[in-house]
């Protein structure tokens, strides 16, 4: 299992290339449905870089366009500074690793890498070696006679791998690639891949709805929703300073607190149905109709209180989750989510206390 | 970090293109010629004539009226009817105790009964017909016993009986095979939850699985009316003429290829067949339970008490011995030397079978011909047509799925008969015409069976996921190479199924065939068949024709199970 990171770096015998991936005022509709919206993405060379976003967002679609199977209404998809957006598949020279592999059933491990390299009409010599050192580079040499229905699901995702980089794409595209496999070789492969792509070089796009391997293994993060790119960012900007509430939403738990802000200048001041006030900090920039947005981790809980206002509510719901304690406080007909890392021997909440929750205004984020 | 937030946007038109490569359009063009020169223009021309006046060619009903108004055509209607609908009464008498014993039961040799089940289909009904003849008929086996012991007869093969009787032994397979799946796919859970909620014993069984193994009775059922309605050569053979296939084909033959009874007869069969495809249809619709669940089996099978066991094991022996009979029949009379008026034959001899090879082994040759190349074309057609239908976007592409699976709903006589009237008057370069030459039985075989193989090709198709497909594409393989190396492969297996379908029961079809063969030379097995059963003396090297018909089909069906077992094991679990 560890034979990616143990072999003399076999994938230097592959040569591979960084190429910009620039993608221009896409749209596509299927019909009515307007799937992709205006679409503009830079991808930088070498960049492993995410599409992350619900089911249904588009991200799939945008994939399936870059490698060919989708043809957009208007726009340009390029490589390198080629317009790829004419070619048809097979000329696109874009390695796609399929969410169910995608593996031929009637070939060999060995047939199946080697399928590529005949299209191309390489010499039989070469593609010998070339496929040998593909599979050495996933850790496969030994199965190369096998069938891909004699491997486990692991191998053959390493099988459509080999397959993929074998030909020296321009560009690696990995459509969900981890979510056929069980949640512990999830955490093993997305780091080979992660390694693999590394040494390769190659710039390489990733689709996944799961904002934890998009954000351990990527460069870079397009979060996407109902055919929008929302945001563009690595994944701690986005994880900071989120671009609007879906983004604060999607990547990690965000609080949402409904009121409005008043005043104007360095006196803005945010204020709930309630009557609790937060001053707005100058020089942040609130957009129209913004709500007040924070992480669990930046508020505290205080029990009592002065009766000065303040966010009160009544604590509904504790959760031990090791490192922290997670609060769930009843506050105006909302829950608010606040954890508290966990250190033995501090006192905790009680199910039932009625207390404040004192949100630092350096830590709230105005979002709409 | 960059923000690419996008407002509204207008729909841009998409540039116009072509909706399929430059090859797909001609392959689809090239299988609507065919279906249309072969198919659509002769079944066309049938109903056409059915509906003009002789002679001046203008639109009428009289031809229709003159039907309605003669007491043959008539009496042949409801003759043919009522043979159709009591064949399928007595083939659900045969299949429904097997079907319900083998799979609601512990039944040891449920594996044997439906083996057996399957082997009536293997042999065309026309050369059971004979052999039921020795056994059931007036001076047969059974009846020479009967008076002998208990002084009566029963009249088994009289008339109309005995085409029931033959029919039904020889189809009740289709019901059988669809009713055991109706009642397989019911899931355990269905039955156990009525059982949860209170019922139990006859209710359970008439409010949750009779209705819903119905779909799969009435499929069948419809089925087999629809073949018993078209089929021609055994009420020939029994020399019953008064069923509307026989009729349809006897005015062509002997008043003439004008006549316009035969075409009237045609378009009555024609839609009889689709109304029972209709009613079948109806019957399926929304109602295509696919009840098995994850974790679930078949019916819970129940044990059996021991005089509930006795009861079946003697009923399926009844059941299998009727249906096995024409089989032995067939088998005793290619070895007997004379039988007549006696139980069994007098003595035996390997005669029959020297006097088949030495000099009809030309009809042999023939059928192994003409059942390989209609074969052929079949999966050709049946394989694009899928590719066509379930792979491009070509406009129309649905037609000719819809084109092909049409050939279901006519007859092999009507098809026949719209080959000589069409054919004749095409003229080969040498002057003769084009429905005399043999080409011509091999493009009726291969259009009877198409329906078959494109089942098969398509299934086959339909299995294979799309994105092995675009994995080839991704890598490099344009679609012409991919198809070549990726989907034809993968299909083998059910390409092979259709193949064997279509060339196995080409191989005994006798409807199309009898119309269009011209010549003794140019004749297929079924028809020499046919001719040698005409007399006495040629129905010991006619049953000894049958059973190398039976055996050459039971081969192949062989052949076609043992190759999809091994493409099965092959290909392993991985998709």
């Amino acid at each position: 299992m560890n034979a990616i990171a143990k072999t003399s770096a076999p994938e230097a015998a592959l040569h591979t290339e960084a190429l910009d991936v620039r993608i221009a005022g896409v749209n596509l509709s299927y019909g009515t449905n307007h799937v992709l919206k205006n679409i503009d993405l830079d991808i930088r060379a070498g960049e492993f870089f995410a599409f992350l976003g619900p089911s249904g967002c588009g991200k799939t679609t945008l994939l399936r366009l870059i490698a060919g199977f989708n043809t957009a209404d208007t726009g340009t998809v390029s490589v390198g500074g080629r317009d790829i957006g004419n070619l048809p598949p097979w000329k696109r020279d874009v390695g796609l690793v399929f969410q169910s592999y995608a593996l031929w059933p009637h070939m060999s491990v060995a047939q199946n890498v080697a399928f590529g390299l005949e299209e191309r009409g390489v010499p039989r010599a070469d593609i010998r070696r070339r496929v040998a050192t593909a599979l050495e580079i996933v850790g496969l040499g030994h199965l190369a006679d096998r069938r891909p229905s004699q491997l486990s699901g692991g191998q053959q995702q390493r099988v459509a791998l080999a397959r993929t980089v074998v030909i020296e794409p321009k560009v690696l595209l990995l459509d969900e690639p981890l979510s056929n496999l069980d949640a512990k070789m999830r955490v093993q492969v997305r780091r080979e891949l992660r390694d693999l792509q590394q040494r390769l070089g190659l710039t390489t796009i990733f689709v996944t709805h799961d904002q934890e391997e998009a954000n351990t293994v990527c460069d870079r993060i397009a979060v996407m929703s109902d055919g929008i790119v929302q945001q563009v960012g690595t994944p701690m900007e986005l994880y900071e300073r989120p671009a609007n509430l879906f983004v604060a939403n999607f990547l990690g738990t965000a609080n949402v607190v409904e009121g409005r802000v008043a005043g104007a200048g360095a006196d803005r001041v945010f204020e709930t149905a309630s009557g609790w006030r937060l001053p707005v900090m100058s020089g942040i920039e609130v957009p129209a109709g913004a709500r007040l947005v924070f992480r669990p981790q930046v508020a505290r809980i205080a029990e009592g209180g002065d009766g000065a206002p303040a966010l009160r509510g009544e604590i509904v719901r504790r959760e031990f989750l090791g490192s922290i304690i997670r609060y769930g406080i009843a506050s105006g007909g909302q829950e608010i989510t606040v954890d508290e890392p966990f250190l033995p021997g501090q006192a905790q909440h009680e199910v039932g206390a009625n207390v404040a929750i004192d949100v630092p205004a350096s830590a709230a984020l105005w979002l709409a | 970090m960059s923000l690419a937030l996008s407002g509204a946007s207008s729909k841009p038109a998409r540039p116009w293109r072509l909706p399929g490569t430059p090859g797909q359009i001609t392959l689809a063009l090239g299988i609507g010629a065919f279906l249309l020169a072969f198919l659509i223009v002769p079944v066309g021309s049938v109903i056409y004539v059915a509906f003009t006046e002789k002679g001046t060619g203008g639109f009428t009903l009289v031809n229709f009226a003159d039907f309605f108004r003669t007491d043959l055509f008539l009496r042949s209607f409801w003759n043919s009817f009522y043979v159709s609908a009591a064949t399928v009464v007595l083939a659900s008498v045969f299949a429904l105790p097997l079907a319900y014993i083998t799979t609601r039961f512990d039944f040891r040799g449920a594996v044997i009964v439906q083996t057996l089940g399957f082997l009536p289909l293997i042999m065309p009904p026309f050369v059971g017909a004979v052999s039921m003849q020795l056994l059931f008929g007036r001076n047969g086996t059974v009846n020479l016993l009967l008076n002998d012991w208990f002084g009566f007869r029963i009249p088994f093969m009289e008339g109309l009986n005995g085409v029931i009787f033959v029919q039904a032994i020889h189809y009740f397979p289709f019901i059988l095979i669809n009713l055991s799946a109706a009642l397989r796919n019911i899931d355990r859970s269905m039955e156990e939850a009525a059982q949860n909620l209170g019922s139990s014993g006859m209710r359970l069984f008439r409010r949750i699985v009779l209705p819903l193994a119905m779909p799969g009775y009435v499929a069948g059922a419809s089925l087999v009316f629809v073949k018993v309605f078209d089929d021609l050569a055994t009420p020939l053979l029994l020399n019953v003429k008064d069923m509307l296939a026989p009729q349809a084909y006897l005015r062509v033959t002997s008043i003439g290829i004008a006549d316009p009874m035969g075409y009237v007869i045609s378009v009555v069969l024609i839609v009889v067949s689709v109304l029972a495809m209709w009613v079948s249809a109806l019957a399926l619709k929304g109602r295509d339970y696919a009840t098995t669940q994850r974790g679930g089996g078949g019916l819970a099978r129940r044990r059996m008490r021991p005089w509930e066991s006795a009861v079946a094991y003697g009923v399926v022996g009844l059941i299998l011995t009727l249906v096995l009979a024409p089989h032995i029949g067939l088998l005793l009379l290619s070895f007997a030397t004379i039988w007549s008026f006696s139980p069994l034959p007098d003595g035996f001899t390997l005669a029959h079978y020297g006097r088949v090879f030495g000099e009809s082994s030309l009809y042999i040759k023939n059928t192994l011909i003409y059942a390989t190349l209609a074969g052929g074309i079949d999966v050709v057609l049946g394989t694009a047509i899928a590719y066509l239908v379930l792979r491009t976007k070509l406009v129309g592409r649905q037609w000719l799925d819809w084109a092909a699976m049409a050939a279901l709903a006519v007859p092999g006589v009507v098809l026949g008969i719209g080959y000589l009237r069409t054919f004749f008057d095409v003229r080969m370069p040498d002057g003769t015409p084009l429905a005399t030459l043999w080409i011509v039985i091999v493009l009726a075989l291969a259009i009877r069976r198409l329906p078959y193989a494109l089942r098969a090709c398509y299934a086959a198709l339909q299995q294979i996921s799309e994105s092995l497909e675009e994995a080839a594409e991704n890598l490099g393989a344009t679609k012409a190479r991919t198809v070549r190396r990726i989907v034809i492969p993968l299909m083998t297996g059910g390409i092979l199924a259709g193949f064997v379908t279509s060339f196995a029961t080409a191989a005994v079809e006798l409807s199309a065939t009898l119309m269009l063969v011209q010549s003794n030379a140019d004749a297929p097995l079924a028809y020499g068949l046919y001719v040698f059963m005409q007399s006495a003396a040629g129905r010991g090297p006619g049953a000894a024709l049958g059973v190398i018909a039976v055996l050459l089909v039971a081969a192949c069906t062989l052949l076609s199970q043992y190759i999809l077992d091994r493409n099965q094991k092959n290909r392993g679990a991985a998709r």
